[in-house]
């Protein structure tokens, strides 16, 4: 069961990617102004998003079964049903909007979700008593569901941007577009180093003095460019670390993430030295044809029906579930304070929409920077700021 | 304060654009803007028109979108920053805040412990933020609401000159010889569930107007839901207590005022098995090989019958029992018991033997009850043990005297005098775990150590929160409103004859892809043209 389990998510994650080609295509062939070709293209794409997304659907289901609970536990688990949560809104959003341009910004985001939970451990995982409630699958799901709505606005707003933004002078602009890009581009980065040294099996053991000044041990998965506190290294031949850091500091995770920057500088280096162009510039092609106003009110759209849904879920939901499980339904922990976070930021989005007219790009701006919080609480909080949430 | 005069003669008070009384175009501008502003259906709020006292310029600054948003985002990211350390309730308890801060994260933690951060969200000024939060809800939506009703309800079905060209969406179609059918765009609106007023051929036809209070009522489920939190600082709202009950023990349940008793029957620690439990939890276990499946405890609740003098037996009556587990607390009126802390083994019971130091024979053993122990213990024929001190958590303090740190029994330490029949006057013998003194130096009989017993205790959070209905309700009513407001729109769409022209415009307060596909479909099949964007032209 979970082997099939896993192969279906493969499956899935497959055809996404088939299906973000199509959809590409579908573009391309509409400046020939072969317009029934088009339609057949962008036919096909969504048709193949389709099965795949219900494939993934059998992926939950069958590792349901299997695990005895809902597969939301972990955070390979749960990442992975945000990436299928953003596949749906996609899908939902088509059909009323049949813009396949959108499936070229939101399929690649889903597929680099996917990918980057996969880099997390995938045992199937017991459940701890607190975790041991419907209502915190129902919790987690609905807020999955609410964020990755949320994010459509994320994709809608890059594509408006790319669309809008001047590439052909260097701006404030063109610099913040190109580092939203590179932040893409930057998990890709990890995926690859990650996937890259987890095959070859690379470890290197190191024994260290943590701040109280107690003796600790840690492993790298990658080649140690940052020690920690103190090292001593257990594994002869590997790579020796080019600096040490203070105690203070998480070394390995530091190292980390130079890695994945090191992997994403080269991977868009690579891409401008090939394109001599920025990648903003080089996507500009893929919107060309894009109305604007169209893809600004799927935005705002998004964000109208993500809220409500994000406010049941990561919220409501939440402080029922926090009520049973930790007897009280607020407790300020980290994730808590995100998520609020997350949704005092969306509605500051749509005030300013309207009642101070913020419209385009503007909107654009905001929705990127929206989809940003949802990434920190969805990651960064997990790995960084540990509390109550902290799964394992 | 300048009223402004319209040409048909009513005066308006500032800030209106469409006349109160005929409809007409005014506006504070020379009217030469091509759109209008129909966010509060173009009428007056009075943040507009008072601005002279303290009050109206309170009123002005809350009612302010500006400020609101600003207050949300000076809350959004005051949370933020109260995340990047823990908060004080989160650290450990066994090092006091100002030592941890440092010692933890450095100058950063310091400044981040100094500044207040660490009890972030039960700050004065964090309070402050969301009561203007609260307060700005309060006095906005009054501003607003009154008269977005006045003028939804007076608004008219054959708006002046001006009106229809200044909408968003405007068409003009010539009235040809077929003519445009009216009936049949009449009965396609109708069948969009558009209700139309007309008034002397012109037509006003609008749906979901309902949704233009979304905002208005989730506001007000915010207010509640604040309020809600607000009361529960009002003293019998709110208890939040802690109980510890070793296994066999009854207690009586703090916050309660005495009346209910609590017996912890049994705990129950479960952790999962790797050979009995589910194959697929294997790898898990194996890196991890410690996972608790289940905490429970076995509880009787008593509650107390009449009153009772202090010192008296109460009379108990039961009431319920129940298996508490974390998720499934156990609810007793309006009390709720939440397990939610443990510990196992507890020492509960320490054991002796009086020997003879030399001989190493036995003169009885004697077993003490760690939370309740006795002053003094009759072995028979004349041997006797005193209890002259007790240290349940004991320790040396600075001047090398015993002490004890807490009334947990977790180093336990007694001050023995052993009575025999040879020493009447009884050996004095301190004795703590894994240690013995003598004062005297030369005693001949010793208190030899012969096992403990142990006791899992559970520890259970006594909540009592009337708090949670208004929350509940509030809650409910925001998401009424969100939902409200987020997922229909307030559409409206007026046509006109006017001298051999048909004249339609439309408004909706969002999602105009919507409106013109709609547009576009209640007017297929007639000869009227689809209004034109008026934003695209311009763009
Ligand atoms: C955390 C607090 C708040 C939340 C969650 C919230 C939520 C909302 C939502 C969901 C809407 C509807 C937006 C839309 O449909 O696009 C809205 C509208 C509005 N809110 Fe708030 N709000 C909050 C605080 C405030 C404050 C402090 C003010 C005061 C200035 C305010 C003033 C308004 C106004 C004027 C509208 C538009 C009403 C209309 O045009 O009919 N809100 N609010």
């Amino acid at each position: 069961m979970v082997q099939i389990s896993s192969n279906l998510l493969y499956i899935a994650f497959i055809l996404y990617l088939i299906a973000t080609f199509f959809f590409a295509g579908s573009i391309k062939i509409h400046s020939d102004k072969a317009a029934k070709k088009t339609n057949r293209w962008s036919l096909i794409g969504i048709l193949i998003t389709i099965i795949g997304f219900v494939s993934q659907v059998g992926y939950f289901i069958t590792r349901w079964i299997a695990g005895g609970h809902a597969p939301v536990s972990n955070l390979f688990e749960f990442t992975t049903f945000f990436g299928m949560m953003l596949v749906a809104a996609f899908i939902i959003i088509y059909f009323i909007y049949k813009t396949p341009v959108l499936g070229v910004f939101t399929l690649p985001v889903a597929l680099l979700v996917i990918a980057y939970a996969s880099m997390f451990p995938k045992e199937i995982t017991p459940l701890i008593p607190a975790l041991q409630s419907d209502w915190l699958h129902i919790h987690v799901t609905t807020a999955a569901a609410g964020e990755a709505i949320l994010s459509i606005s994320f994709a809608a707003g890059l594509i408006y941007l790319i669309k809008h933004v001047d590439q052909t002078r260097r701006s404030q602009r063109t610099f913040w577009l190109e580092l939203t890009l590179f932040g893409l581009i930057a998990t890709l980065g990890f995926i690859a180093v990650s996937s890259a040294f987890s095959s070859a099996g690379y470890e290197t053991k190191f024994s260290w003095v943590d701040k109280r000044g107690s003796d600790a041990e840690t492993v790298y998965h990658m080649p140690a460019l940052v020690g920690p506190h103190k090292y001593e290294m257990k594994t002869k031949g590997n790579m020796a670390p080019l600096a040490e850091m203070p105690a203070m500091v998480n070394a390995e995770k530091l190292n980390t993430v130079i890695w994945s920057l090191f992997g994403g500088i080269i991977i868009y280096l690579i891409i401008r030295l090939v394109s001599r162009r920025r990648v903003a510039a080089l996507l500009q092609p893929l919107v060309r044809r894009i109305d604007l106003n169209l893809v600004d009110e799927i935005g705002y759209r998004s964000v109208l029906i993500g809220f409500p849904i994000f406010t049941l879920g990561a919220l409501i939901f939440a402080m029922i579930w926090a009520q049973m499980a930790w007897t009280r339904f607020w407790g300020w922990d980290p994730k808590e304070v995100w998520a609020l976070v997350t949704f005092l930021f969306y509605a500051v989005f749509l005030h300013l929409r309207l009642s101070k007219g913020w419209h385009g790009e503007k909107s654009a701006w905001l929705a990127v920077i929206g989809f940003v919080i949802i990434m920190f609480n969805l990651i960064a909080v997990n790995l960084v700021i540990a509390g109550l949430h902290s799964y394992a | 304060m300048k009223e402004v005069k319209c040409e048909c003669g009513h005066i308006n008070p500032v800030g209106t654009v469409i006349c109160e009384a005929c409809g007409r175009v005014i506006g504070d501008g020379d009217g030469s803007e091509k759109l209008l502003d129909m966010r509060y259906e173009a009428s007056p709020r009075r943040s507009q028109h008072y601005n002279k006292t303290i009050v109206d310029k309170i009123w002005n600054f809350f009612s302010s979108v500006k400020v609101g948003v600003w207050l949300i985002v000076i809350t959004l990211v005051a949370s933020a920053v109260g995340t990047i350390f823990p908060q004080e309730m989160y650290i450990p308890p066994t090092i006091p805040a100002d030592q941890y801060y440092k010692q933890e994260y450095g100058t950063l933690g310091q400044l981040y412990y100094q500044l207040g951060f660490d009890n972030l969200y039960s700050s004065w000024w964090y309070m402050i933020l969301i009561a203007s939060i609260g307060i700005s809800l309060v006095i906005c939506s009054l501003d607003r609401v009154i008269p977005l009703y006045k003028a939804l309800k007076n608004q008219r079905t054959a708006p002046r000159e001006g009106f229809l060209e200044k909408q968003r969406l405007f068409g003009i179609t010539e009235d040809s010889a077929d003519g445009v059918d009216i009936p049949s765009i009449k009965q396609n609106l109708a069948s969009k569930r558009y209700s139309i007023k007309e008034e002397n051929g012109s037509i006003l036809a609008e749906k979901n107007r309902f949704s233009r209070w979304g905002p208005y009522v989730n506001h007000i489920g915010l207010i509640i839901f604040l309020f809600g939190a607000l009361l529960r600082f009002v003293p019998g709202m709110y208890v939040d207590e802690t109980l510890w009950v070793r296994e066999g023990e009854t207690k009586e349940v703090p916050g309660t005022d005495g009346k209910l008793y609590l017996k912890n029957e049994k705990f129950i620690r479960q952790l999962y098995n790797k050979s009995k439990d589910d194959q697929v939890f294997q790898d898990a276990l194996k890196k991890n090989p410690a996972v608790i499946k289940n905490f429970q405890t076995n509880a009787v609740l008593y509650e107390k019958k009449g009153d009772t003098l202090p010192g008296e037996q109460p009379e108990l009556k039961k009431v319920e029992t129940d298996k508490i587990q974390v998720n499934r607390p156990l609810k007793y009126k309006h009390f709720a018991f939440y397990q939610s802390d443990y510990k196992l083994d507890e020492m509960n019971k320490m054991k002796f033997r009086l020997i003879d130091k030399k001989t190493q024979t036995s003169f009885g053993g004697l077993t003490i009850d760690l939370y309740d122990p006795k002053k003094d213990y009759n072995l028979g024929k004349g041997y006797r043990v005193e209890l002259l001190n007790y240290f349940p958590d004991f320790e040396f303090d600075e001047n090398s005297e015993p002490v004890t740190k807490s009334r947990i029994p977790n180093n336990p330490a007694f001050v023995f005098n052993m009575v025999t029949p040879d020493r009447p006057k009884g050996e004095a013998s301190f004795v703590a775990i894994r240690q013995t003194i003598e004062p005297e130096g030369n005693n001949k009989y010793k208190m030899a150590f012969n096992g403990i017993e142990t006791q899992n205790v559970t520890g259970l959070t006594v909540r009592k929160d009337m708090t949670l209905w208004f929350l509940a309700i509030g809650g409910a009513i925001f998401m009424i409103g969100v939902v409200q407001g987020a997922y229909w729109n307030h559409r409206r769409i007026w046509i006109q004859r006017k001298k051999g022209q048909v004249w339609i415009a439309a408004h909706t307060n969002k999602n105009w892809y919507g409106m013109k596909r709609e547009i576009h479909s209640i007017l297929t099949g007639t000869a009227l043209q689809e209004p034109k964007d008026q934003l695209d032209e311009k763009s």
